[in-house]
């Protein structure tokens, strides 16, 4: 059976200075947007969407659990955050911790109940599982249902960091991404990501050299809804709300579409993709539903034909893991 | 007590729905691999097919019950032969993402033309009406889904445990390759075995229209329910599918009645009770 990912590709000290030089471009264009008179609105969401492919990819692409809840991270930390910020009045800093570490606990009750079954069985429980969060949400008060919760205050970070002007907005957003995504190229170059790559590879012999194998996809689960949730309260503050769509089936999907396109188990494919994809909802907004039978034509191509995704293609093709 | 009677017939029909989709859920995954998330959407068009069946060429229900599940059914043998069948030997996992994809186009498609509001589709003059029973008052239509959809599944586990067929398909289930060795054609059994599959699905929307109108959106939350019926029943027995479908279907009907806000989640907090007490589900295997 061949893998998810591509295994040809071998990892050296070589292979890690190309992804630093990579990562340092890609920082560079990202700072260099608000002078280019790219609309940064777009930017913001985007980057905190690659936040998410990326949280969600160190799932899949190095653990090989293909999650297909993780909306509810998103979703959850997005509420707590906007109910801390608007109804309880903290400070940005705060705001963005209660978001997050909400999302911490609801990644160890959810782990520890989807861990207990692998592979399909594990997509199936996660999405019923969001589904579940669903359901609460729309009925809970303080979510406000249908109508989501509106115009939060975007306030003063630290005391001094005015948010609500856009320059500054794009800056912090743009630091919290790269922080996290520095944060997953760590993990998944550390002795445990290594551990998590030969779990995705050989449970069984992982298992048979003594590895608890179930602690480290658990370890996975948490630190990829963790910083799943963290994408979530990123986002209340580019997006001013947070809604129902956030937890719904339908993101959970587009986060696995964005993930696929760029290539699963690479390192800057999540961020590619989240682009692509939500590049191509801004073009394609005035088409209604076709865009929902666009994606699903780029799923199928993908699998059918694509399955390494774009960075995959071009890692394969210069024999480099980027 | 009428109203608890009421519920739980509800309870039954959906209990049916739920059986009839994990059933093929779990003979498809058992010889192709694939959890097939595209299931919702084909019983969205099993319903779709008997409204225009109606509507352009005037034929009835009766016809319906029996051209729909055919016409979807071949419509899934070409997804198989075009799409499904270069998966093999991929993980698992491509499967889902493949028929995840197939879903989100046919849904996006009926969306485009139909919107998301619900198009009504009449009762046949035959079931119409109801009687009293004495203790409830019985919609006929409601008894005849609960009844047929019950016929089908035994017909569906009958064909599948106790026919020279269904001996084949087990075997080809178990060991593909040795089965293929004895000259029996195992591609085209895949292909007919996610026909047959898809067919139920494609069944159990015809038989919804008359109570839930034809939806585009109709299948896409009905599946994660079904996902979550089969994690509680576990895919390895094909009596355990039926069971567990109709048994969750009562249960979120009593759970109407009682505690209406816990309805919609009420069966993914079973699934979450059975992960925690038996990890494989009721009557599975471990995966």
């Amino acid at each position: 059976m061949t893998t998810l990912t591509d295994d040809t590709l071998r990892a050296s000290p070589r292979a890690m200075r190309d992804e630093m030089i990579v990562f340092a471009v890609m920082a560079l264009l990202l700072a260099a947007v608000p002078f280019t008179g790219v609309y940064p609105f777009f930017v913001m969401q985007a980057l905190c969407f690659a936040l998410l492919a990326c949280a969600f990819n160190l799932l899949i692409g190095y653990g090989g659990l293909l999650s297909f809840g993780h909306a509810m991270f998103l979703g959850t930390a997005g509420y707590c955050s906007a109910h801390a910020l608007k109804v309880w009045g903290l400070p940005p800093e705060l705001g963005i911790l209660v978001g997050v570490a909400a999302a911490f606990v609801l990644s160890i009750v959810t782990g520890y109940i989807s861990i207990r079954r692998q592979g399909i069985y594990f997509s199936m429980i996660t999405l019923a599982l969001s589904q579940l969060l669903y359901f609460i949400y729309l009925q809970a008060p303080f979510t406000h249902g249908e109508d989501g919760i509106q115009g939060i205050p975007q306030g003063h970070m630290f005391g001094v960091l005015d948010l609500s002007k856009p320059t500054v907005l794009y800056y912090v957003v743009l630091a919290g991404f790269l922080a996290g995504f520095l944060l997953i190229f760590r993990i998944i170059n550390s002795p445990f990501g290594e551990v998590l790559k030969s779990i995705r590879e050989n449970e069984q012999r992982a298992i048979s050299l003594g590895y608890r194998t179930d602690q480290y996809k658990f370890l996975a689960f948490v630190l990829s809804g963790t910083l799943a949730g963290f994408a979530g309260s990123l986002k209340v503050f580019v997006a001013q709300n947070a809604s129902l769509t956030d937890v719904h089936w339908s993101m959970s999907g587009e986060v696995v579409l964005m993930t696929l396109v760029g290539g699963l188990g690479t390192i800057f494919g999540p961020v590619v993709g989240a682009f692509a994809i939500i590049a191509m909802q801004q073009y394609l907004a005035g088409f209604g539903q076709w865009v929902t039978v666009i994606q699903g034509s780029i799923f199928v191509i993908c699998v059918l034909t694509f399955r390494r995704g774009v960075i995959g293609e071009i890692a394969h093709y210069f024999r480099r893991s980027l | 007590m009428q109203a608890l009677y009421a519920q739980l017939l509800v309870g039954l029909i959906n209990g049916s729905f739920y059986a009839l989709l994990s059933l093929g859920l779990a003979v498809i995954f058992g010889m192709l691999n694939i959890i097939n998330f595209a299931h919702g959407a084909l019983y969205m068009m099993g319903a779709f097919v008997a409204y225009f069946l109606l509507n352009l060429g005037g034929i009835n229900y009766w016809w319906a019950l029996l051209l729909a599940p055919i016409i979807v059914g071949i419509f899934g043998m070409i997804l198989e032969r075009t799409m499904l069948q270069w998966l093999t030997g991929l993980d698992h996992l491509y499967g889902l993402l493949l028929t995840f994809g197939i879903a989100l186009i046919v849904q996006g498609v009926f969306q485009n033309y139909f919107g998301s509001s619900g198009l009504p589709y009449a009762i046949p003059d035959q079931l119409r009406g109801g009687m009293n029973l004495g203790f409830m008052f019985l919609p006929i239509y409601r008894g005849w889904v609960v009844v047929f959809s019950l016929v089908v599944c035994l017909a569906t586990w009958f064909l599948i445990e106790k026919t020279q067929l269904g001996a084949y398909l087990r075997a080809a289930t178990e060991n593909p390759t040795l089965v293929r060795a004895f000259g029996i054609n195992v591609p085209r059994m895949i292909t007919l075995t996610y026909g047959l599959g898809v067919g139920l699905a494609a069944l159990a929307g015809v038989l919804s229209a008359p109570i839930n109108q034809v939806r585009p959106l109709m299948g896409a939350d009905l599946i994660i329910v079904v996902f979550a019926v089969v994690v509680i029943g576990g895919m390895g027995s094909i009596m355990g599918s039926i069971i567990t479908g109709f048994a969750l279907g009562v249960i979120e009907g009593l759970t109407k009645y009682f505690y209406p806000e816990a309805s919609n989640t009420v069966v993914f907090v079973l699934m979450v009770l059975v992960l925690l007490v038996k990890p494989t589900g009721l009557t599975g295997r471990a995966a």
